[in-house]
């Protein structure tokens, strides 16, 4: 820690440090990039990797939060924190140059937050229209719907990119570029195309059948859920995080609680744990098979599709007779679970994991050894352990590029320090590198819950909440590894029993973010396959 | 006619929970009557449609999912001669919305269900494209797709279970048994355009005007 100290104060003079949860650093904004610079390119402890980029309005200032890591050493957290008083034109400076997933959260920022980033080279906002009027994080955002009326006649899609350059001179330039050049062949893929896994929007520039460059919209399902939150309780906001990344919806609910618990201090019964912990489990099976289905069905082969569905039936039953959800369950609430396992639960459990392994080698025989399969998969869409960083790609994706991530074994939580596994890393960086890393976490998944299934300890299933939840002041991060990848929950609060923001890091969106650099020069067919093989949940993305 | 006689595969009338309003609406399109002959290659050809409907799935969020699970093998869709999900709206005849929508998808929705071909039917599925559902305060989710299109079928729950889905598609079913096709007699549920506005003249939108003129199937 004293090094990391020492390389702030030699970066950044007029830097505040200050230990909180987290080691927390603030500086004015023109220190923002040499200190992020010092951060990211030391050589002892790089800060290589931006877990969130956070915008903020504290009322008298708008700022951003950033949460940063070292890809080597994903224990050691930093937060870095910059603001401005000018609420009329907040200017920001850019971390683009550093880390590529700044791209597409600065962007989030701005639309969000009306922040402009200097030296970003694409200005445009992120999920909202250039037309949106407002900036809907504000505290002070107008909310009546007439100031953005609905309407079912399309706009066009602009192409000039504003962007806001400091010269050499420390002179600020406003300029526009095109997003593609004239002459370019531009195809839609999206916004409502059964192969972008949602309502994602690909604008792809074609050379001949190769692609030459994508440009990435999104904000089609973007339904306001950190503004929500800013409004409803603790236990209330539960319900809308399981409507982020609906495949992990458990996992995604379990940050949020453990997120509230540590920052109360409420203890979570053993038995509440164990059921939690092979419930995620269960829900990462469930997750990997619909993207095991999903990914071939791209691919064309229907019949993997239907295979990986009718073996996700079996999981969603378990979690049918548990608590009446089959995909999202509802299952843990601040201080425990909601309910307890049903008498048979171990049996149905146990009687799925030979079954499962059953089908894990059927899957191998008939598809994972498929020439046209392998013709497919194999050398497309590369992604090195540098571009997995800097793009900030977590999950079976970013492992299966050789970066160790598992936040299950990095930063454990739960009951993932008492329970043996093996984190699943390939150094391929292909789409059938990716692909194989979820039928084998799909292994490792069982091996945890055979761990678990039968200590399952007696007790009480929900430890002691009060019927009123409020959060002391300060500022809470919680990560947990999702089917997709790290998902981080940031809370901060102001006392009260409503969060004063509240986000989400998705990893769904790192993952489109790298799409574009992956996919160039590839087929056009096979970027549905690469699409298929990161695994990105649009909902996750646009929140 | 009476709405007992509309029989579906496997399913008796009886055990439906709403019989009453699919009755009134029979009863409104039979109101002048209809020529035996017509009414009998009605019945034919309805017989087919009602048992080859091609869904489309405008599947935005968790619905899809579960529209997806529905057509897989443990519920198997195909058993109601659905399972040709088609990705273009040329050639479906049913839209289930499985989703929230938003401002941002609001023009893609009303232009995917402009390009349907007639006779078209559409299925709210979920609470979202009901009415909003858990996003109903929020600043940017449309309270319920029938703002932007009339919806034939409201298919309840977040997400609904794959069978409710079926019990709303064979009301559906039901519904397009009744339909008097030759004549191109059917009742297009009103919906609800007078949230939406022009951009650019800021007057309301008046669908029939700003829209390019389709069909007309409502009664003469």
């Amino acid at each position: 820690m004293e090094t990391i100290k020492k390389i702030i104060a030699q970066a950044a003079s007029d830097a505040v440090i200050e230990e909180a949860q987290r080691l927390t650093v603030t500086v004015p904004p023109k220190q923002l990039h040499p200190l992020m610079k010092a951060l990211h390119d030391n050589e002892e402890l790089p800060f290589d990797y931006l877990i969130s980029l956070i915008g903020m309005d504290w009322g008298d200032k708008l700022g951003v939060i950033y949460l940063l890591s070292p890809s080597k050493d994903l224990t050691r957290e930093l937060v870095v924190i910059t603001a401005t008083e000018d609420r009329g034109n907040p200017l920001l400076y850019s971390v683009t140059d550093l880390y590529e997933t700044a791209h597409l959260n600065e962007r989030e920022v701005y639309a969000m937050f009306g922040i402009r980033f200097i030296n970003n080279p694409d200005m445009r906002p992120f999920l909202l229209d250039d037309t949106w009027n407002g900036f809907p994080l504000r505290k002070d955002y107008d909310t009546d719907p007439a100031r953005n009326p609905v309407t079912v006649i399309s706009s066009e899609v602009r192409d000039d990119v504003p962007r806001i350059m400091e010269d050499e001179n420390g002179n600020l330039v406003e300029s526009t570029t095109r997003v593609f050049e004239k002459d370019d062949y531009i195809i839609n893929i999206g916004p409502q195309h059964p192969s972008t896994h949602g309502v994602m929007h690909f604008r792809t520039a074609l050379n001949g059948e190769l692609i030459k460059k994508i440009d990435v919209r999104s904000g089609y399902i973007h339904r306001g859920i950190e503004k929500l939150c800013e409004s409803l309780t603790y236990p209330q906001i539960l319900h809308l995080t399981d409507r982020l990344d609906y495949l992990s919806a458990n996992i995604n609910r379990h940050a949020v609680c453990m997120c509230v618990e540590k920052a109360v201090g409420i203890e979570v019964p053993p038995r509440a744990q164990y059921i939690r912990t092979i419930m995620d489990e269960l829900n990462r099976i469930s997750s990997h098979l619909l993207a095991f289905a999903s990914h071939c069905n791209d691919l064309g082969a229907t019949t993997a599709f239907i295979y990986g569905m009718r073996e996700r039936e079996h999981v969603l039953d378990i979690f049918d007779k548990t608590c009446g959800g089959r995909l999202i369950i509802n299952q843990d609430v601040i201080g425990g679970v909601m309910f307890d396992i049903y008498p048979d639960f171990q049996k149905d459990v146990k009687a799925f994991i030979p079954y499962m392994r059953k089908r894990l080698k059927e899957y191998e025989v008939f598809f994972s050894k498929n020439p046209i399969a392998l013709r497919r998969m194999v050398d497309v869409g590369y992604m090195s352990r540098e571009d997995a960083i800097t793009y900030g790609v977590t999950g079976p994706a970013g492992r299966g590029s050789g970066w160790s991530c598992d936040v299950r074994l990095h930063k454990p939580y739960a009951l993932y320090e008492q329970v043996e596994f093996t984190e699943v890393i390939r150094t391929e960086g292909d789409s059938y590198a990716r692909y194989l890393n979820r039928l084998d976490e799909i292994e490792q998944a069982l091996q945890i819950i055979e761990q678990l299934i039968d200590n399952i300890p007696e007790g009480e299933i929900q430890g002691k909440v009060r019927p009123i939840i409020r959060i002391p002041e300060g500022r809470y991060f919680q990560s947990v590894e999702t089917g997709k990848g790290e998902f981080t929950v940031f809370i901060e609060s102001k006392g009260n029993k409503h969060p004063y923001r509240l986000k989400f890091r998705s990893p769904s969106m790192a993952a489109v973010s790298v799409m574009p650099l992956i996919s160039e020069g590839e087929f056009l067919a096979d970027f549905i396959g690469i699409g298929g093989s990161m695994d990105y949940v649009i909902p996750d993305i646009d929140r | 006619m009476d709405v007992k006689k509309i029989k579906i595969k496997a399913f008796p009338a009886e055990e439906f929970k709403d019989n009453d309003s699919l009755q009134a609406y029979i009863d409104e399109l039979n109101a002048e009557g209809t020529n035996v002959i017509i009414g009998k290659l009605d019945e034919m050809i309805n017989w087919g449609r009602a048992n080859s409907l091609w869904p489309l799935a405008f599947a935005t969020s968790c619905c899809g999912i579960e529209f997806m699970a529905a057509a897989a093998a443990h519920y198997d869709l195909a058993r109601f001669g659905m399972e040709v999900t088609r990705n273009s709206p040329r050639q479906a005849d049913v839209m289930i919305v499985a989703g929230t929508i938003v401002n941002k998808m609001a023009p893609l929705l009303r232009r995917v269900y402009d390009q349907m071909a007639e006779p078209k039917h559409v299925v709210a599925m979920g609470a979202c494209s009901i009415s909003g559902g858990p996003f109903t305060n929020s600043y940017c989710v449309i309270n319920g797709v029938d703002k932007l299109i009339p919806v034939d079928v409201y298919v309840p729950g977040c997400p609904p279970r794959p069978e409710s889905l079926f019990y709303g598609l064979l009301q559906l079913q039901r519904k397009v048994k009744a339909d008097k096709f030759i004549q191109k007699k059917r009742i297009v549920r009103p919906y609800r355009p007078e949230t939406l506005i022009n951009p650019k003249t800021g007057e309301p939108i008046d669908m029939e005007v700003c829209l390019e003129p389709t069909p007309d199937t409502s009664i003469e």
